[in-house]
This record gives structure tokens, sequence and C-alpha cells, in this order.
């Protein structure tokens, strides 16, 4: 793969918590300017790549490079730099609930900047109109519903006009018209802004209709990866049970348990 | 008995990493103070609502506990024919104790309590989270100007308290009780020395301020970010900040006035 239409690399990864091996060996490789999903069940621990990549949370062994800088590794001031760079958007938008629609989208240009009011005003309702909420402005966080939340979670990622956005289980808990909504916003977002995204999710049908490619994760490690089309016609088992949504077959109905009649005492 | 051991080995590591922890915190967190002096408005802000609000219970328990002492001490004095030396005990007694404790103890129940029940929920809701996707460090920006607020409030409650106290001894002592009003106050004035007195217990205080802070936010910060996780540290909070308070109370009694 060109080096140079990578914007994320991760190689060898390995993560545990509390004692469970979340990743065992994970390489993937997220290209520039394409929307990357990475789907896999409840608990494979999709949202912690994310955490990862934005060093929230630091590997065990492994290596993370993002716009050729080793995350892992970088020192306090240069990862704040790189996460200037970075927009992320979390599953229940994670607006700061003291702050308005505007103030909220406002906040990391006023922290990173020294622009004036009148031009933070300006490029605020650009983003807010960009996600149809320049409407919602003198809102509180509590006033919104969840789909509008995300969608101004959404205008305050793309606020410092990063260069990748990395989307934490957007579609979950979702009617169906904040899905079309956040669907499109996604995919639109992405070509007109030049942006590079990241989602997150295992909601198949939407996640695959907007993805360029996609990385089916299971026990901790990526078990399928390809364009939508390659993995409908993928012989990998798992990878069908995944994208036909059957409840039994390669991932167990059962969670890890003693055989039955003995857990019953027969 | 050796799950009894593990357990205890457990609990004694736990407590170890948390002190770590506490200590990791507090550092970052006086590394970011000086930053805020170029950002006032987020130390006002704080100082509204960890220091202002405070004020009305403070002020009120201050009254009372000043009435409550006037009563009492002139009951007590009276049998020795000294009830003009119920200001100076009253005053004493504020200054010296009563003040930096007593506000200590409510500043804990009512800033410290709402303190750990924000960051807490700040976390849960992955609000801290974010700030630190939008490259915004929390501990500068959420915990940093919280915490210069707790410290510069406490001791200027501390003062209000005692101040009000007096007022409220002399209100009872001397409106109520029939104390002569010269005496109330010279002997007061005579008696209470600026060092010995009322620099010991401003120092009481500050002291006060900054651990009753510092245990607020280390608790919000570390909790477990779910709803039954807040609960517990702003439980933590009043209940390790109350004892933080009473056992440095006697050490700072001890090293101050022997």
């Amino acid at each position: 793969m060109d080096e140079n239409k990578t914007l994320v690399k991760v190689r060898d990864l390995k993560f545990a918590r509390a004692g469970r091996m979340i990743f065992d060996g994970v390489d993937l490789d997220i290209q520039r300017g394409k929307i990357t999903v990475i789907m896999g069940p409840s608990g494979t621990g999709k949202t912690t790549l994310l955490r990862l990549i934005g060093r929230q949370l630091k590997p065990m062994q492994g290596s993370i490079s993002v716009d050729g800088e080793e995350v892992t590794t970088l020192g306090h001031r240069r990862l704040y730099e790189l996460r200037k760079r970075m927009g992320m958007l979390f599953q229940n938008g994670a607006l700061l609930t003291d702050l308005s629609v505007f103030e909220n989208v406002a906040y990391p240009i006023r922290e990173h900047t020294n622009l004036s009011d009148e031009l933070i005003r300006t490029l605020v309702l650009m983003k807010l109109q960009a996600v149809g909420l320049r409407g919602a402005r003198d809102l509180m966080p509590a006033e919104l519903s969840g789909g509008m939340a995300r969608r101004v979670a959404l205008a305050r990622a793309i606020a410092l006009d990063p260069m990748m956005i990395m989307y934490d289980e957007p579609f979950t808990g979702q009617d169906p018209i904040s899905m079309g909504v956040l669907v499109r916003l996604i995919r639109n977002l992405n070509d007109a802004l030049g942006l590079t995204s990241v989602v997150v999710s295992h909601d198949i049908e939407e996640a695959s209709s907007i993805a360029d490619y996609i990385y089916l994760l299971s026990g901790g490690k990526v078990v399928a990866h390809g364009t939508t089309e390659d993995l409908a016609n993928s012989d990998s088992e798992w990878a069908q049970q995944f994208m036909k949504g059957k409840p039994d077959g390669p991932v167990p109905f059962h969670f890890q348990s003693q055989p039955y009649t003995d857990d019953l005492n027969i | 008995m050796i799950n009894q051991l593990q357990s205890l080995g457990h609990k004694a590591l736990d407590f170890f990493q948390r002190l770590g922890r506490g200590h990791i915190l507090i550092v970052d967190v006086l590394k970011g103070q000086p930053a805020l002096f170029f950002r006032p408005r987020l130390i006002i802000q704080q100082l509204y609502s960890v220091g202002v609000l405070s004020l009305l219970i403070v002020v009120v328990s201050g009254f009372f506990v000043g009435m409550v002492m006037g009563l009492q001490g002139y009951n007590t004095l009276v049998d020795f024919g000294a009830e003009e030396s119920l200001g100076v005990m009253v005053a004493l007694t504020l200054v010296r104790e009563l003040g930096p404790v007593v506000t200590a103890l409510l500043f804990a129940g009512r800033a410290g309590s709402a303190l750990t029940a924000e960051i807490g929920l700040m976390k849960a809701t992955e609000q801290l989270s974010a700030m630190e996707m939008m490259a915004v460090d929390p501990i500068r920006r959420v915990l940093a100007p919280r915490f210069l607020a707790g410290f510069i409030s406490m001791p200027l409650l501390a003062a209000m308290f005692s101040a009000v106290g007096v007022l409220g001894g002399y209100f009872v002592g001397v409106g109520l009780l029939g104390v002569d009003e010269g005496a109330y106050w010279s002997q007061m004035q005579a008696s209470v020395d600026l060092y010995e007195d009322i620099y010991n217990g401003v120092i009481k205080s500050i002291v006060f301020g900054f651990v009753v802070t510092w245990i607020a936010i280390f608790e919000g910060y570390d909790a477990i970010p779910t709803s039954e996780g807040v609960s517990r540290a702003t439980t933590r909070t009043v209940v390790h900040s109350s004892l933080a308070i009473l056992g440095l109370d006697f050490i700072l009694t001890a090293l101050m006035f022997n």
C-alpha cells in the first residue's frame, strides 16, 4: 500500500484490560480521504481502538502511527498538537452540558485560536449550517434529541478543520430519519472537506452503505477486510455470519461457559 | 486465611495506588496554575460557584454558632462573675478553632461534594474525554481553576464565619443577656493577638482549603464513570475531607499553640 496514502497505520497492536486480551496482534491501515469502517460484535474493543488511536489509552505492544507520527511515544505537547488535527464523535455526543449549542461548537475555536468574536460567530454558524442545526444554536444540550446532539458534536468535531474524524457508533439508538441524516452527513462531510473518516459500528447496512473499506474485528484480531463487495462475497464463515446477522456460527450464541448439564447439576 | 491476606494486600495496593494518583494529580494541577492568570474569567466563574454560593450556609451557621456560644459562655462565665470576658471567649474560640474547622466541614459538604459530583459526571458523560480529544487538557481547563477557587474561597469563608459568629455572640450576650457592650469589644480587642490567634487561624483555613479541594477534585477525576461510582466518590469526598480536617486540626493546633 502506498505510504503517503495511509493516514493511520496500526501494526501488531496488543492491548489487555482487566486481565482480558482485547487486541492480540491487530494490523490495519486507514487510507487518506476514505471512509474506513471497523465492524465487529459488541465487546470486541472497537471503541477501545479509537481511544488507542487518539492515545487516550496506551497499548501494551505494537505501533500506531497517525500522519507519520508514532502516537504511542509522543510527548504531551506534540500529542495535543496532533489531536487538534483529529476530531472524535463520541457515542452520546459528549457535549459540554453547561454551554449552549453555539458555545459548544465555538469551544475548540476559542481554546485554540485568538480569533475575534465576529469571526468565531461566522465559523460556528458555518459549521452548524453544515449539520443543519444553525437554528438550534441557542438551545442547551439537554434540550436536544440524541440525533441532534450527535450532529452538534459533529459540528464541534469539524470546528478546527481536522484531517480525520473518528466516529464511535454513530448510528446506535437512532430513529430511521436521524440515521439517514447521519449517514448522509458522514459521507458528504468526508467528501466535501477532504477528511479521512474512521467509523466504528455494528450497524451493517448503514455502515456498509458509506464504507470505502471495511475491517471486521473479532476475538482481538482482524478476521476479514476488504470493500463491502469483497466481504459480502467472502469465503470466511465468520464474515458471512456477521454480514448476514446469523445468530449462531463461528461466533457462538452462548457466552463461554461450563457444560449446561454440569451447571444444572444433572 | 490466604484469601484474607490476599484481599488485605489488594486493598493496601489499591490504597497506595490511589495515593500515588492523587499526588500526581495535584502536581499537574499546580503546574496548571500559572496559565490561569491569563484567563481570569475561568477563576471568577469558579469563585462564584465554589465560594459565593457557599456563603449563605457559612454565614447562617456562623451566626447560630456565635449565638450558642454566647448563651453557653454566659451561663458558665456568670458563675464566676466573669461574664464580661464573653467577647474574648467567643472570639478566641471562633478564630482559633471553630471558624476554620466548622467552615471547612461545611465547605466539604457544600462545595466539595458539588465539585466531586460535577467532575465525576463530566467524566461519566465523556465530557472530559471529549476535551482531551479536542486537545484541551481537562486537568488544566477544568480541575486547575476549581482547585484555585477552593483554595482562595476557604480562608475568606472562614473569616466570614468568625466575623458573623462574633456578631452572633454579641447579639445574644450584649443584646439579650445584658453583658456590657464596651467590655465585650474592648476585652476582645485587648486579648486577641493578630499573630498568635488570627494568623494561625488563617493558616489552618488555608491548609483545610487546600486539602478539601484536593480531595474533592481527585475523587471526581478518579471516580468510576457510572452513577454508582460518582455517588460513592461524592460520599468519599465528604467522609475523607471531614476526617482529614479533624486530624489536621489536631496536628496544627499542637504545632501552633504548644
